[in-house]
């Protein structure tokens, strides 16, 4: 009874939500790209003859407390957010795939040591570990990307393990190795190929959490600095305004870290979907 | 006659707890060791960090003598195992910024930030099981597509920005509630009908940004259970639907979701740290973050200290209540 339903809905919905996640996804990222470079608008212009103004067709999100417009101030800082999170994921899976790798591949000894340094850096709450890491090495662009990147590795590095370890054990593998391959050759011909699909979603799923990340360092004041102007960076600078009753200048930015992360959780869940149509969509984003 | 409830297996449990404490100690160890060896490699100066604002005008002989007497110029290694000694024996330190001995500046604290969560968490879990309960009942019908939708978005969006439009909203446009700090502004004393007024938003939005992940596991643990066996023969007895939503579904349904909910310390302290500073709520987390601001170390390795006993802590919670709902899984972790 219950069954069908939960079914033909999960499956009726699926083309629906690939092509809107997609879309989403390409409009935003377009929008990153495109406007900035089709509108290079001075971002430090200041004009205090139209400070604040609300939403109106001239100013769809209104303009900031020195007169500037909030919608191309918010391209140009999905822009910052979307590149500091990109890098920050890549940078992120390349960490948790070299780490995760060599664990599974060599095992033993290695493979305990690197799970234990996985339990370590779990037992951190990420933020925190950000904000402590981006507090000692000053805030900044690097410090930033670094401390995403420094926190964010751990689950690729434990997706990628399992893999391997799974891996190993699959007859082409034993082939290989007795056909006389050397260990290298094994690693790279056989294991990389067949753990790159894995790394390479798990990296895509990570630029939104890296684009939280990112914003939330940049609202506490330990994030990008004010003339690269993010996400986060434009609510914490919005704060004043708001307790003066204009909610546009926060409004706007927040809702451009939720809609590229609402998109790729859409992709993601229709993926997951095709490739196991029986499973149940994933409740965690 | 109703069966007499078995006895808690208090050995196995005592023992798991004691080697989980064990376990703690080299861990508590290597936190403490990095964020040594972070501040080692970072650009910032004890010694000008100690003085303060008076530090900038301050002749280098006099800072020189400061960071001798600091032991700023040791290995960072020794000054580690120093620090480490003096936590032993309750000593952590003063801190610069606030002028005050760390370990007062926990006591002081450390209430405050477990009122806010408590609070927050109890009203998370109340309203995502009954959400969850509201959703799994049919499953892709109006309520449950709009519940989903929104606790996605929800789990989305930022908390720090779910904060401030809750202040705009609530504080200056209806002008209901106090936009943040623990009292009214003029007033000294701190009575419990201010702090009730002044926890409702930050409580709130952190319940908020803790609910999506209650409704959703919820809902799948119990839409889980209302396909198995157990379901089906209690709805082919004959029992009503209430009976077999709350007696059965629920009961089977919810047990994995409370015992996964000692995890969720991590993002419980994720959000304090971006609520209480939306909010000036004086806990701890805000004073985490001002820690940070101000490169406090003193005051910022305590707390990354304190933070990480809490995950663990909650991991052990997890476990221990794990062992307990499901007795294959044991005490041996």
């Amino acid at each position: 009874m219950a069954d069908t339903t939960w079914r033909t809905r999960a499956s009726g919905t699926r083309p629906v939500r690939t092509a809107a996640g997609a879309t989403v996804l390409a409009a935003v990222v377009l929008a990153a790209v495109l406007v900035p470079w089709l509108a290079p608008v001075d971002d430090q212009a200041v004009d205090l003859g139209a400070k604040l103004l609300p939403p109106t067709w001239a100013h769809p999100f209104g303009t900031d407390e020195v007169g500037r417009d909030l919608l191309l101030r918010t391209a140009h800082g999905l822009r910052v957010s979307l590149l500091a999170g990109v890098v920050a994921a890549l940078a992120a899976t390349v960490v948790g795939t070299t780490v995760g790798g060599l664990a599974g591949a060599l095992g033993g000894w290695t493979d305990r040591l690197v799970m234990r340094g996985v339990d370590l850096f779990s037992s951190v709450p990420h933020l925190l570990f950000g904000i402590v890491v981006v507090a000692l090495l000053r805030p900044g662009t690097g410090p930033v990307i670094a401390s995403v990147a420094l926190t964010h590795w751990v689950s690729t590095a434990r997706i990628v393990r399992a893999e391997l370890l799974s891996l190993r054990t699959r007859p082409y593998v034993d082939a290989a190795i007795s056909g006389g391959a050397t260990r290298l050759r094994v690693a790279v011909r056989h294991l990389l190929p067949a753990v790159l699909p894995q790394a390479g979603l798990a990296a895509v799923l990570m630029v939104p959490h890296a684009i939280w990340h990112e914003s939330a360092l940049s609202f506490l004041g330990l994030g990008l600095p004010a003339h690269a102007a993010s996400l986060g960076t434009m609510v914490n600078s919005a704060r004043g305004s708001l307790l003066a009753g204009q909610w546009w200048p926060t409004l706007f930015p927040g809702l451009f870290i939720i809609v590229p992360t609402l998109a790729v959780a859409a992709l993601a869940a229709a993926w997951r979907e095709r490739l196991d149509p029986r499973g149940r969509p994933e409740p965690a984003l | 006659m109703t069966p007499r409830p078995a006895a808690l297996p208090w050995g196995p449990m005592a023992r798991m707890t004691g080697r989980r404490l064990l376990a703690a100690v080299p861990v508590l160890a290597v936190v403490t060791f990095g964020v040594f060896a972070l501040a080692a490699a970072s650009p910032f100066d004890p010694a000008r960090a100690y003085a303060g604002t008076a530090g900038l005008g301050a002749r280098q002989d006099v800072l020189d003598q400061l960071s001798d007497n600091l032991g700023a110029d040791r290995p960072f290694a020794a000054r580690w195992w120093d620090w480490l000694l003096s936590a032993l024996t309750g000593d952590l330190g003063r801190s610069p910024t606030l002028r005050q001995p760390v370990a007062d500046v926990i006591g002081e604290r450390l209430g405050w930030s477990v009122l806010l969560c408590g609070v927050a968490f109890a009203v998370a879990v109340t309203a995502g099981t009954a959400l969850g309960v509201l959703t799994a009942r049919r499953p892709g019908r109006p309520l449950d597509r709009a519940v989903t939708a929104l606790a996605y978005t929800l789990e989305a969006a930022p908390p720090f920005w779910l904060g401030l439009l809750a202040v705009w909203f609530f504080a200056v446009h209806l002008g209901v509630l106090p936009a943040g700090g623990l009292t009214d502004t003029g007033s000294d004393t701190v009575t419990a009908g201010q702090v009730a007024s002044h926890l409702v938003l930050p409580a709130a939005v952190l319940a908020f940004t803790q609910l999506p992940w209650f409704v959703l596991y919820v809902r799948q643990g119990v839409g889980d259970a209302l396909r198995e066996d157990p379901v089906r023969g209690a709805r082919a007895r004959g029992l009503s639907e209430r009976t077999v939503l709350l007696g059965h579904a629920l009961r089977s349904g919810l047990l994995p979701v409370l015992t996964l909910v000692g995890s969720r310390v991590p993002e419980l302290i994720t959000g304090a740290l971006l609520v209480e500073t939306v909010f000036s709520w004086p806990g701890i987390a805000s004073a985490t973050v001002e820690a940070a601001t101000k490169a406090d170390f003193p005051l910022l390795a305590a707390l990354t200290v304190l933070a990480t006993a809490a995950v663990l802590a909650g991991n052990l919670l997890s476990d221990l209540l794990y062992g307990l709902a499901d007795p294959r899984v044991g005490f041996d972790g």
